[in-house]
């Protein structure tokens, strides 16, 4: 019992018949292994990609135009929304660029927080990008253990937030709230499982998996210079021997003081890029591993003094007339940065994200840039599919990590 | 009377600017002579006619005909391979003109650098597909938002949005929740303009509540029939809250709506 | 379903149970819904958690299918964008009858946040619902409920889906 609409014919419009040996191929946007709404048009010689064309946009949502009519405080949950599977690592973001525009001073406490949680995404963010990436490629039982082992780690956003995939729990100016009690106990215990499923389930069942090796091995070759032409950032372009980690080369927060490598491969294929994230999750796990004694030694203030553009904590308004002023000033008209552009850039799980900020003065931002690292991993597909095979094609984008509500945006 | 508001940028405006209120500006300083930022500086030697350097980024103004040649000189000359990120801003209604600004990043020397250069409502601009390919997707989406065209690119299209789109979304004249061909285009496309005075028009309020209206969500614990006419008054009844999450809709006499 | 139990002591010992035509069919349909994967946005992350080791759709008798033809159920999670509705209404029509269709998290069922010009304002201008689901992002434990509702909407449902209103009557 068809409806009637103009979507006749009810097949797709393209034009399948060739009189050569081409085929086209629509892949998307709804497709399992698309992971979320890409569609890519293929163009086939037998069983080899001959032209590859990325169509994006079935998730533009306008958010850099949602950002030209909210205050900057109202703007950021919107900001979870972009990479929904790391949404504090967006929030972080955002709020590193207002700060930096407003030059205030983050509390060393709210800074030890929001590393915690920004490394505790990273490795939530990995693990996810394992699960998909082995049930694309066809390992459906890792997708199983690695969503056993992220949903305790979304246990520990939800202790500390409420939320479990949309935290905003980072907000401009520090944190909102303190760790609850236990949590630094329950977060070491998450790290000790972790780790050791990561040595005893994935890596064993993975590492010198045959069928694995031979489906990622060789496959999405990426050349240090293409990586660099394409705009690649994270992994992408650590996985081509580019030794380039925000964290550690325009530090940020606490990775300063923090101890950890850099792990690099150039073997430019899927295959390395599967090492190094498994390999980042050992470096957060030991970031997070000297994070804990830091928080403990730390002051307990949460949110930064800068009466001008913070509100002032919760007793105070309740209990001082000049903190209720400003908070009703803020809360009513929102903060007014300085005049002056922003580009922070922090190294995301995915790459490097960062937000342009245009700010004239007024309580809404002129223009936001939300330069999302998945967008240039998209359009890298087009030449990196081109003289695959069209089983490789699932394991290329599955190795990018892109996530489709940061690439439309 | 009628509020005046501009037409050349609707996007949403302070309610309250105090009148002595100056913004101030962030901290720029001058670029240090020795430094990295001075050697690109003298590189671009007269290209730039406008240098500073703000929150350890510097940030260079140059003509948009040249855009080219200053990239290619970053590139090949001091290190900046990689162009991270490249956009627009609509000064349409203050000056008439787009301010178009290139991210470009020196992985060795972990520096940034921003290129801004400013192009008038119809001019176009060099593509930089040549030497960065990320501008491929980049420049398509500034196509997209702002409607600058790129001269020389491969493949010029829109992008984010539908072929068929009408308007530019980033523009300050074009409204948050989209125009007149924005708000029909899905019941245009799917069912067809004839479709319009069944279907409606959207819901762009989301404050609001029509207590009348039966058609769409259910309220827990005031439910009536699918579609009822209920703008007669309707019959009072308890609320029950503990059981109404809890109601067995599959026994006889707790029926909720008459379908059936 | 077996409603009229037969006292086999005086029906000569035969297995018989009976029912009706309609609860027989409803059972069948509402313990074996195969919704389409169709995660949208954000909350296909939570659809996927809700089909993974914790939460574990596969009690319900809910595989998720990734061909149109094969499902029952479309879970529209996560936001529809203008440029997408028209694939959402065409993979609707793909899917065999009867089929149903839950609208999962607020973006689904109203635009939610996105109040702008690229987000369709609710999936019931394009397609009916028969379950919204709040939320942003609705829990795992939200879909499960759903379902367990839509089975219990199924299960008092005629089998002869010609009988069945849809809820939306302005798409029919």
């Amino acid at each position: 019992m068809q409806q009637t609409n103009k979507l006749t014919p009810f097949f797709e419009n393209l034009n399948f018949e060739r009189s050569d040996n081409m085929m086209i191929i629509n892949f998307g946007p709804q497709h399992p292994s698309a992971h979320g709404q890409l569609r890519l048009v293929l163009e086939l010689d037998g069983e080899k990609v001959t032209k590859a064309y990325p169509d994006i946009g079935y998730l533009h949502r306008g958010i850099e135009k949602m950002a030209e009519n909210m205050t900057y405080n109202e703007f950021l949950p919107t900001t979870d929304r972009l990479d929904y599977i790391a949404s504090t690592a967006n929030n972080y973001a955002y709020a590193h660029s207002v700060e930096t525009l407003l030059g205030v001073d983050i509390p060393e406490r709210a800074q030890v927080i929001r590393t915690m949680l920004l490394e505790v995404n990273r490795i939530i963010s990995h693990l996810f990008f394992l699960a998909t990436h082995a049930l694309d490629v066809g390992a459906m039982s890792v997708f199983l253990y690695a969503f056993r082992e992220r949903e305790f780690g979304m246990d520990l956003m939800e202790d500390y937030c409420g939320a479990r995939l949309t935290h905003s729990a980072v907000r401009i100016g520090g944190v909102p709230l303190d760790l609850p009690a236990n949590w630094t106990n329950d977060l070491m215990k998450w790290c000790d499982t972790v780790e050791h499923e990561l040595a005893n389930t994935y890596e064993k069942l993975l590492n010198e998996n045959r069928i694995w090796k031979m489906r990622l091995e060789d496959v999405g070759v990426i050349s240090a210079e293409d990586a660099q032409s394409w705009g690649c950032s994270g992994v992408m372009l650590r996985g081509s021997g580019i030794k380039y980690d925000i964290r550690k080369e325009e530090p940020y927060e606490l990775y300063s003081d923090l101890e950890f490598d850099i792990p690099i491969s150039d073997r430019c294929d899927s295959y390395g890029r599967y090492r190094l994230y498994m390999q980042e999750i050992r470096e957060s796990i030991k970031i997070l591993r000297q994070l804990v004694p830091m928080y403990e030694k730390s002051t307990p203030q949460l949110m930064a003094h800068a009466p001008q553009y913070i509100s002032a904590p919760k007793e105070e308004i309740m209990t001082q007339n000049y903190a209720l002023m400003q908070h009703f000033v803020l809360v009513t008209q929102g903060m007014r940065p300085p005049v002056g552009e922003v580009y922070a850039p922090t190294e995301s799980p995915k790459g490097e994200l960062g937000f342009y900020i245009k700010s004239e003065g007024e309580p809404y931002a002129y223009r936001l840039k939300c330069r999302a690292p998945s967008f240039f991993h998209t359009g890298l597909l087009q030449e990196m599919l081109v003289g695959t095979y069209i089983a490789d094609v699932v394991t290329i984008i599955g190795s990018t990590n892109i996530v489709f509500g940061e690439v439309d945006r | 009377m009628r509020k005046y508001t501009p037409k050349d940028n609707v996007q949403k405006k302070s309610y309250y600017t105090d009148r002595f209120y100056i913004a101030p500006r962030v901290p720029r300083s001058q670029v240090e002579s020795g430094s990295h930022f001075a050697d690109v500086v003298n590189a671009l030697k007269k290209l730039a006619f406008e240098s500073y350097v703000e929150f350890n980024q510097l940030i260079v103004h140059i003509k948009s005909t040249d855009n080219i040649k200053v990239l290619q000189i970053l590139k090949e000359k001091c290190g900046y391979t990689v162009c991270s990120e490249l956009s627009a801003v609509d000064y349409l209604a203050s000056s008439g003109e787009f301010e178009i600004f290139y991210q470009m990043l020196n992985l060795s020397e972990a520096k940034r650098v921003r290129v801004l250069t400013r192009i008038k409502k119809d001019e176009a601009i060099e593509s930089i597909v040549p030497l960065h390919k990320m501008a491929n997707f980049a420049e398509r989406e500034m196509y997209d938002m702002f409607g600058i065209v790129a001269n020389n690119h491969p493949y010029l299209k829109r992008i984010l949005m539908p072929e068929d789109w009408v308007g530019h979304p980033l523009l300050k004249t074009y409204p948050l929740q989209g125009d007149e061909a924005a708000s029909w285009y899905e019941v245009d496309k799917i069912f067809g303009k004839e479709y319009r005075d069944i279907i409606g028009a959207e819901n762009r309020d989301p404050a609001k509540i029509d207590r009348y209206d039966t058609k769409r969500f259910s309220r827990v614990g005031h439910e009536v029939p699918f579609g009822a006419d209920i703008s007669s008054g309707e019959k009072e009844k308890d609320i029950e809250y503990s059981k109404t999450f809890l109601v067995d809709y599959t026994s006889s006499q707790k029926q909720l709506d008459k379908r059936k | 379903m077996a409603q009229h139990q037969v006292n086999y002591a005086s029906s000569a010992g035969l297995p018989i149970a009976l029912t009706t035509v309609d609860k027989l069919v409803n059972w069948g349909r509402s313990n074996s819904l195969w919704p389409l994967t169709y995660g949208l946005a954000c909350c296909a992350i939570e659809m996927m958690a809700s089909g993974a080791s914790r939460f574990d759709f596969d009690r319900f008798g809910t595989i998720f299918r990734a061909s149109p033809r094969q499902a029952d159920v479309m879970i529209l999670a996560g936001t529809l964008s203008k440029k997408h509705a028209e694939f959402t209404r065409r993979l609707y029509d793909q899917m065999a009858e009867p089929k149903w269709v839950i609208s999962m998290g607020s973006c689904a069922n109203t635009g939610g946040m996105f109040n702008t010009y690229a987000t369709v304002q609710g999936v019931d201008r394009i397609v009916p619902v028969d379950i919204y689901l709040p939320g942003c992002a609705p829990r795992p434990e939200t879909l499960q409920y759903a379902l367990m509702m839509l089975q219990k909407k199924i299960r008092r449902e005629s089998a002869n889906m010609k009988k069945n209103t849809k809820q939306n009557l302005r798409l029919i």
